[in-house]
This record gives structure tokens, C-alpha cells and sequence, in this order.
């Protein structure tokens, strides 16, 4: 056997996704972004809906997601990203239109951006990616940080009584009128990637039948900033953010 | 025989954007500019030419939408009132920078701070030197009349595309509250998909096979580049600045002093100068309809002729700063203004140039 017959498309178990471009991922290495980024191109991919996918980016790591996917993309200042979605949606309505937003964008600055384009059902997917601390700026306290989690601004841990507690978003916009998917997913393993990128493909497909906004969040990792090994990243993750934020589908309108 | 209608200036602005086929309005309610939104919401333009009109949750929102609409190429807007453009200042900045089309209509309220609901020219700062962040310029239309409200916002789109940059309709509360009687502009019909792939090959359309992706993005991490992209931006400012000063005059010819004011205090200025020509004193008025670009050449031509300029604003004296740096001493610049909400009357604008010019 030779080199030439292993390289072969029927012995292939892995590939880049054909919409991942060429650019180096700036993303740490363990990162959740990555994966999250390549099962979004994936699933554009096989819907072939690359010439009707826009993109928003956010503000703080996934700043340069349009650096990875080939398609249009837009981005968006700090937490404004489903205000721009909506416009883009809106004024061209046979597009798919996704905004890919991590914890601070989404939950803090961007907290009346994303409610009320959720209340108002926009038909758009939202991508939510919470690792609970601000990666970008060098691992500062985010909404959805743990009770005692500590980060460069609550260096002796999340303390309830001066911080609030951890924001439970999704909860929140389960809670709306507009949304027709909200569920909270996971990268980690093989089994919750799978599970991660069904979501990602009903998100899309409910954007464009008209049915409200569905929201996927991604409990995620940030080994540089919670300062662990991305194997103990995971590990602490399904220890410690996963109580918090629950797996599952916080609702579905399609099952009522 | 023309067909004259009678309505406030904020509802020919309604008019006008759907005349004009504009694809969207996204809009925050506030005093003195609501009637913008609600003569669109009456009058459903998503029924007849297409146009989308939201009522937003803010006005970063707002401004945010108008980010959106025009990275897609598609001809959008927005409207405030002061307290509600400070809040859009972050956008602005954003789409500035970005180099994407749209209009924004701030009809001026007193300052600062929430302020006063009665009319104001104190955004000119705001809007003429900035506002955001960084080093940016508006197209800046200064409306003095219902039909210059209904006029401009056709000619505002004009320039925001072929010069691919925000411009802004910059009225106070009384161009905005006042009624008139305006000529409408034609219907001209909303451009097709294909007609916004050509005119905007860069917007986010949707990447056909034929093309690279497009990013609309106002980030460059590397300074050379983010240096580059302003040096871009300040050629065109420089080319705006050349090719469209507008203004108006009204006896300059043999005038001895010129009143320089814009919006609706120009019209006021007016009737100063009638008076003063009754008396005997030669006066004309200058009003720069664009504020950016500033009419320098025009100001500084009167400069070597007359005896001294008053410029009378709404605000405690802001465009009065770009008049003293265009006749750069070389004749007195005097200033009068009201603050506050308080509008100057032609009495007060004649007794000032005579206390302060003519003596």
C-alpha cells in the first residue's frame, strides 16, 4: 500500500469545512471559537446557501470571524450586532442573516440590542458563545461569570453582593414572544458537537420559514483566560458551568 | 401649475424619503422630529414602493439598523433630535469609517442635557467637527425652508452615495415644526436587487460565485493600514470640499456688513437686513447651506470688501469659529446668538450689528 492509496476520498474521516478559508485562526489553541466556527460552515455548506448567508460579527474574540468563513459579512460595534441583523434581514428578506456574538456582547453591552430583536422575532439565528469571562481584553468578569469565578476584575471571585449574579440570557429570551428556538449547546465532545450543529441547522432553517428568532448558545471554554489546560478547561466546565447553565432546549415552539 | 401641498417640515422629510425610493427608516421617538416617523407609519410605504420602516428599541439601535441596511447597499435613514444624536454618535463613527451611505436628519432641541424641546443650532460642533470618535466629516445640508427639508433628502442620498459617506440634514426645531407649502419631489422608484449589486459592488448582497466575499468592517489592527484608511478618508473630505460648497446670498453686491447665518435664523437675518436697508446701511446676508463643507471661498471673497461680519446662531457661538478662521482677521467677526431654546427676532439681530459693527 502507498502513500497515494491511503490519500484516498473513501478512507477520509476529517476535513477542513470547503467554507473555512485559509487564514490562520487566531483563536487559542482549545478555544471553543473554532469548533463553532467550522460547524456553521458546514452547515452553510450543505444547505448551499453560501450566496444567501450574511454574518455579523461582534466585538471581543470572534472580532474576526469574518477572517474564517467565506461568506458576506458585516461587522458590528460592541453588542450592536442584532440590530444590524435585523436591518439586514429586514431589507433583504430571502437571506439567511446570523449574528455571532459571545457572552459580553450579547449580555452586557449588547443586552437591549439582542432582547429586543428577540422580542420583536426577528428572523434571524443568533450564535451565542459563553465562556463566561472576557477573552479579547485579558479575562475580565462577564455577566454570565460564576459565583466565585475569578477574573483580572474580580480577582478574589464573582461576589454576588458587589457583582450581581451570573446572567441566565438564554433563560431570559426563552421567556420571549419572538423566539421560537432557544437552546443551550456544547463543543466539547463528538456527541455534543453533533448535537451542536443540529441546533445550528434548525436555527437557520427557522429563519428562513418565518417562525421568530432562535438563539443557540454554546457553553464554552477560555483556557487562556480561566488560566487551565484546554483538557482541564472541559473538565471544569462540566463541573462547574454546566449546573449553571444547564444543556438542553430551553424551548422549541415546534414541539408544542 | 405646480402642485403646492402645506405641511410641517418633518412630514416632508416622510414624503420625501419614500419620493426618493429609499429602502429603509429606522427611527427612536423624541421632540421636535416625532412626525417624521409617524407621517411614515401613515403613510405605509411597505405597502406601495417596498420601504421598510422600524421603530427601533434606541437610538444606538436605530443608528445601528441604518449600519446594517447600508453595508447592504440599500439607501437607509434615520432621524433624531439632539439627546437622541448624541446616542448615535458611536454609530456615526462606525459607519464614517466603514465609508457606507445613508442619511441622518437631526432636527436640533436645546442643550445640554436633556434640555429644552424648543429649537437650537448647538449640534454644530456635533455635527460639523465630529461627534464620534476619530477623524471623520459629514456631509452637513442646513435646511432653511419646508421645501429645502423636502429638497434635501434626495440630495442628501446623492451625495452619501457618490461619495459613499453618511450625510446629514442639520434643521432646527422650527425648519422641522413649521408649516409651509412644498412642491413634493417626483416618485422615482426603488432600485431592483440588481441595480444595488451594480451601484454597490461592495455591499453584502450575498457572495455569488462571481466575486470575492465582501466584509464591511471600520477595524485594521495594524497601524499603517488604519493610517492608510484615514489618509483615504481625508482625500475625500478633500474632495467633498471642492466640489460641493453650496450657499446663498442676499445683497452682498454693495454690502458693508454680512450677516452669516444658517436654517431658519438666515430667514430671520433677512428680514434684520430689509430693516437696516431701510435705514440706510448696507447689509447682506450670507447663509452656507453646507456646513461641511464650509463655503470658505465665498467668505473670504466678501472678506477683502466689507467692514466687519456678525454671525448670529442659536448656540452661544460654534459656526462663528469657522467664519473667524476663514477672514482670519481681517475684518471683524462679531457674533450674537440665543441659547436655549430662544430665538433671535430681526429687532435684536439689527440692534446687535449696530451696537457690535456699526456703531
Amino acid at each position: 500500500m502507498t502513500t497515494k492509496d491511503i490519500i484516498n476520498p473513501a478512507n477520509l474521516v476529517y476535513s477542513k469545512a470547503k467554507l473555512m478559508t485559509e487564514n490562520p485562526m487566531h483563536y487559542c489553541p482549545g478555544c471553543s471559537h473554532g469548533v463553532v466556527h467550522k460547524l456553521i460552515a458546514e452547515v452553510i455548506e450543505e444547505m448551499d446557501i453560501q450566496d444567501k448567508t450574511i454574518g455579523v460579527a461582534p466585538v471581543g474574540c470572534a472580532v474576526f470571524a469574518y477572517n474564517y468563513i467565506d461568506i458576506d459579512w458585516q461587522e458590528a460595534a460592541h453588542g450592536r450586532a442584532p440590530a444590524l441583523a435585523t436591518a439586514i434581514k429586514r431589507l433583504q428578506p430571502d437571506k439567511f442573516v446570523f449574528t455571532y456574538q459571545g457572552d459580553g456582547d450579547l449580555a452586557a453591552i449588547g443586552t437591549a440590542e439582542t432582547i429586543h430583536a428577540c422580542n420583536r422575532g426577528e428572523n434571524i439565528a443568533i450564535f451565542f458563545v459563553n465562556n463566561a469571562i472576557y477573552g479579547m481584553t485579558g479575562g475580565q468578569m462577564a455577566p454570565t461569570t460564576l459565583e466565585g469565578m475569578k477574573t483580572a476584575t474580580c480577582p478574589m471571585g464573582r461576589n454576588t453582593e458587589l457583582n450581581g449574579y451570573p446572567l441566565k440570557i438564554s433563560n431570559l429570551l426563552a421567556e420571549l414572544d419572538g423566539t421560537c428556538y432557544v437552546t443551550r449547546q456544547s463543543v466539547q465532545k463528538m456527541a455534543s458537537i453533533v448535537r451542536a450543529k443540529k441546533a445550528i441547522r434548525k436555527a437557520f432553517e427557522n429563519s428562513m420559514a418565518g417562525k421568530g428568532t432562535s438563539v443557540v448558545e454554546f457553553v464554552s471554554t477560555c483556557n487562556s483566560g480561566w488560566k487551565m489546560s484546554p483538557h482541564d478547561s472541559n473538565k471544569w466546565m462540566e463541573e462547574n458551568m454546566f449546573p449553571v447553565y444547564p444543556l438542553g432546549d430551553l424551548k422549541d415552539t415546534e414541539k408544542k | 401649475m405646480e402642485d403646492f401641498k402645506l405641511m410641517k417640515g418633518n412630514e416632508a422629510i416622510a414624503h420625501a424619503a419614500i419620493r426618493c425610493g429609499a429602502d429603509g427608516y429606522f427611527g427612536y421617538p423624541i421632540t421636535p422630529q416625532s412626525e417624521v416617523m409617524e407621517t411614515l407609519m401613515d403613510l405605509k410605504p411597505w405597502e406601495t414602493t417596498g420601504m421598510v420602516v422600524l421603530q427601533a428599541e434606541s437610538e444606538v439601535a436605530a443608528i445601528n439598523m441604518v449600519y446594517g441596511g447600508a453595508g447592504c447597499g440599500k439607501k437607509v435613514m434615520t432621524s433624531s433630535s439632539s439627546p437622541g444624536m448624541s446616542l448615535k454618535q458611536e454609530g456615526i463613527s462606525y459607519i464614517a469609517c466603514a465609508e457606507l451611505p445613508c442619511l441622518i436628519v437631526n432636527v436640533m432641541r436645546g442643550g445640554p442635557g436633556l434640555g429644552t424641546i424648543q429649537p437650537s443650532q448647538a449640534d454644530y460642533f456635533q455635527s460639523v467637527k465630529g461627534g464620534g470618535h476619530g477623524d471623520y466629516r459629514l456631509i452637513v445640508l442646513a435646511p432653511s425652508t419646508v421645501q429645502e427639508m423636502a429638497d434635501f433628502v434626495g440630495l442628501g442620498f446623492d451625495l452619501a452615495f457618490k461619495y459613499q459617506n453618511p450625510a446629514m440634514i442639520l434643521a432646527d426645531g422650527i425648519v422641522g415644526q413649521m408649516m409651509e407649502k412644498v412642491v413634493l419631489p417626483p416618485f422615482k422608484p426603488r432600485r431592483t436587487e440588481e441595480e444595488v449589486r451594480q451601484e454597490c459592488p461592495w455591499g453584502t448582497t450575498g457572495k455569488l460565485p462571481n466575486r470575492k466575499r465582501n466584509i464591511i468592517t471600520s477595524l485594521a489592527l495594524e497601524a499603517e493600514v488604519m493610517e492608510n484608511i484615514n489618509l483615504k478618508l481625508q482625500a475625500k473630505y478633500r474632495e467633498i470640499e471642492k466640489n460641493e460648497v453650496r450657499f446663498e446670498t442676499h445683497h452682498c453686491e454693495d454690502a458693508d456688513y454680512v450677516l452669516v447665518a444658517f436654517g431658519s435664523i438666515a430667514r430671520i437675518c433677512e428680514k434684520a437686513m430689509e430693516m437696516a436697508r431701510e435705514e440706510g446701511y448696507k447689509v447682506g446676508v450670507l447663509r452656507p447651506i453646507t456646513l461641511f463643507p464650509f463655503p470658505t471661498n465665498p467668505i473670504k471673497e466678501l472678506s477683502k470688501k466689507v467692514k466687519g461680519f456678525l454671525t448670529v446662531e442659536m448656540s452661544a457661538g460654534q459656526m462663528v469659529e469657522d467664519v473667524r478662521l476663514t477672514v482670519n482677521g481681517a475684518v471683524p467677526v462679531e457674533f450674537y446668538g440665543r441659547m436655549g431654546g430662544i430665538v433671535p427676532s430681526a429687532e435684536e439681530i439689527l440692534a446687535a450689528l449696530k451696537e457690535k459693527l456699526i456703531k
